[in-house]
């Protein structure tokens, strides 16, 4: 079967998926709708001031909208930090790319910025570039003569991960708390409704993202080879390393502005992907962006039923599967190459 | 002939920090030519910059000073796909951190024809076969490169390089990992390529003998510089290849092809029946 062919029947499976758990995201949740209340919502029969109407159509669609462009973003970000690095166990948090962008979004809401569509934009460009900055000491960190090592990645993405932590903490200590009054809640990673303005911006710069990649996939393969390898093989290498990074930079970035930080979904995602489809970006980066969709909002979907009436945060739920799922492939495939 | 590629008073060397031990410059002023339609080899010792000027060829690198041409034109100013058009290169090792298939692996060897297109072409599709069972990886196709031999991956790696349809193909050390039988069968391949496909050959490696039989002209590299430039009989001389590999040798010659055939002069083993002269001038 040729490549594209698998990439149709992978993408119509995940797809039927996504509509799938979308589904019973809509319908499950602490307000106790029934399945009918919820189906005259979605098909506007219900008026705009019952409660049917305003829990699902302005609480669980924006996030279920918000979960699904956060997922896929994440994992196509780490598809791109995979390919960039050529390490299998990259991926925006592990990288300490995602703190970054937190410490860029925490100095974006001192300044004041809120999530109207014009300040959200802030709040992204904020994030973008503390993504950049993260992105950028740890590859300057790992890198050594002849690519970069697996170890020297892991613990540079650590050591920044802590420094903009720590950074982070600074600033919530100087500046008075209830400026930053859901600063910790968002810290944790949480899908709380986005303003529809906002969820448009998120939406474009997400999917401004994974068309960059996207692009790029067919020489993120090459690249794959080595650095060598792929200029002999007609690949501007630079050229295309400094691309990828600006669009991985990006896609964390705006997920963390929009979002928090996320953990893990970058590299459960696409791991469980190439364990179905083999190592092809081609194939990797589109069903990344629905498979990374249908996790979170898995995910999410637990996290606001598990402990109803109240919350946990979506990123606890991606923790606790990323951590052991990180552990065990450490101690498993990679365990030759430390 | 005309020259296909042609080196200008090349000179490189690494920036101190990536090689804090090398001395200075790793290449100094190396000028040759290689003849379209020729099989031409890079010879010399370990860390004589054979590598190094491999990846001045391929762009890897940007020479320091000199310039390096294909057809008459500077490699600077050609896209590199352009130049992955005309050159490809087998290299020494797989590479193995993601397990692409072999028949993924030679199918990229179609970017530089189409570097715009996602998927490849059903031509591009046809050619990997071809180039998949002119080196007799066929049969391997859907496996991934790390379950191969050493000698198998480098034959995917050679299909690879075919499927690039260069007008020069270089070899780096090609017949490292390959046993006698698909030597011989390599050897033949690119005998085919040069003779009926008019293929350029470039070949870098140590292995002097190989490099004899299978070259028309050897470049011999020795610290830098080019030793010696010209027909295998002309460069492989004893007193020539004793200065540069800093070692005795004999020098016979195959009687089956008229080729050298160079051997080190062991020491401590009694007298040699033939170099006995270089022998004791280096005792």
């Amino acid at each position: 079967m040729t490549a594209g062919r698998r990439l149709a029947l992978a993408l119509g499976g995940l797809g039927l998926i996504l509509l799938a758990v979308a589904a019973v995201s809509l319908f499950v949740g602490s307000a106790g709708l029934s399945p009918g209340a919820v189906a005259r919502a979605l098909t506007g029969r219900a008026g705009a001031e019952s409660v049917e109407a305003i829990v699902t159509l302005h609480l669980r669609l924006p996030r279920v909208l918000a979960a699904m462009l956060a997922g896929g973003a994440l994992a196509v970000a780490g598809v791109a930090f995979q390919g960039l690095t050529r390490n299998p166990l990259a991926e925006p948090s592990i990288l300490g790319v995602s703190s970054g962008a937190a410490f860029g979004v925490v100095l974006a809401q001192i300044f004041g910025l809120g999530l109207s569509a014009l300040e959200a934009l802030g709040v992204a460009t904020f994030a973008f570039a503390g993504a950049l900055l993260a992105a950028v000491a740890v590859y300057s960190i790992a890198r050594v003569p002849g690519g970069l090592s697996i170890q020297t990645l892991l613990l540079g993405g650590v050591i920044v991960g802590i420094f903009f932590t720590s950074a982070i903490t600074v600033l919530i200590s100087i500046v008075d708390f209830n400026r930053l009054g859901g600063v910790v809640h968002w810290l944790l990673g949480n899908l709380a409704p986005i303003p529809a303005g906002a969820l448009a911006l998120f939406a474009m710069l997400a999917l401004l993202g994974f068309w960059l990649v996207l692009r790029h996939a067919r020489e993120l393969n090459l690249l794959a080879l080595g650095e060598e390898a792929a200029v002999q093989l007609g690949v501007d290498a630079e050229r295309l390393k400094r691309r990828v990074f600006l669009a991985a930079a990006l896609l964390t970035g705006t997920v963390v502005a929009f979002t928090g930080p996320i953990g893990f979904v970058g590299l459960v995602v696409p791991h469980l992907l190439r364990g179905l489809l083999g190592q092809d970006n081609r194939l990797l980066v589109p069903t990344a962006l629905v498979a990374g969709g249908i996790f979170l909002l898995a995910a999410d979907t637990l996290a606001r039923n598990v402990v109803a009436p109240a919350e946990l945060s979506v990123g606890v739920i991606t923790s606790f599967c990323g951590a052991p799922f990180f552990v065990y492939l450490l101690r498993t495939r990679y365990r030759a190459s430390l | 002939m005309s020259a296909l590629v042609e080196f200008a008073e090349v000179a490189f060397g690494y920036p101190p920090a990536e090689r804090p031990r090398a001395r200075g410059f790793q290449l100094t002023g190396v000028s040759f030519a290689i003849e379209a339609g020729e099989v031409f080899g890079v010879i010399g010792p370990n860390s004589a910059g054979k590598t190094t000027l491999l990846r001045l060829l391929t762009r890897v690198l940007t020479p320091g000073r000199g310039e390096v041409r294909l057809d008459g034109r500077p490699l600077g100013r050609l896209a590199h796909a352009e130049l992955a058009r005309q050159i490809a290169v087998v290299p020494q090792e797989a590479p193995r951190p993601f397990p692409f298939s072999v028949e993924q692996l030679v199918l990229m060897g179609r970017y530089p024809h189409g570097p715009g297109r996602f998927f490849e072409s059903g031509e591009d599709r046809a050619l990997a076969v071809a180039a998949m069972e002119a080196t007799g990886v066929l049969h391997l196709a859907a496996l991934p490169l790390e379950r191969l031999s050493g000698g198998e991956r480098q034959r995917a790696m050679l299909a690879r390089a075919l499927a690039q349809q260069p007008r020069l193909l270089v070899l780096d050390e090609p017949t490292s990992h390959l046993d006698l039988r698909y030597q011989a069968e390599t050897a033949a391949l690119l005998r085919r390529l040069n003779v009926e496909g008019g293929m350029t050959v470039l070949l870098v490696s140590h292995d002097l003998n190989l490099a004899a039989e299978v070259c028309d002209r050897l470049l011999l590299l020795g610290d830098g510089r080019v030793a010696r430039v010209g027909a295998p009989a002309d460069v492989l001389r004893r007193e020539v290849l004793e200065t540069v590999f800093g070692c005795a040798v004999v020098v016979d010659v195959n009687p089956a092809s008229g080729r050298p055939v160079v051997q080190v002069a062991w020491p401590d083993r009694g007298e040699p029946a033939r170099g006995g002269e270089a022998h004791r001038s280096h005792a």
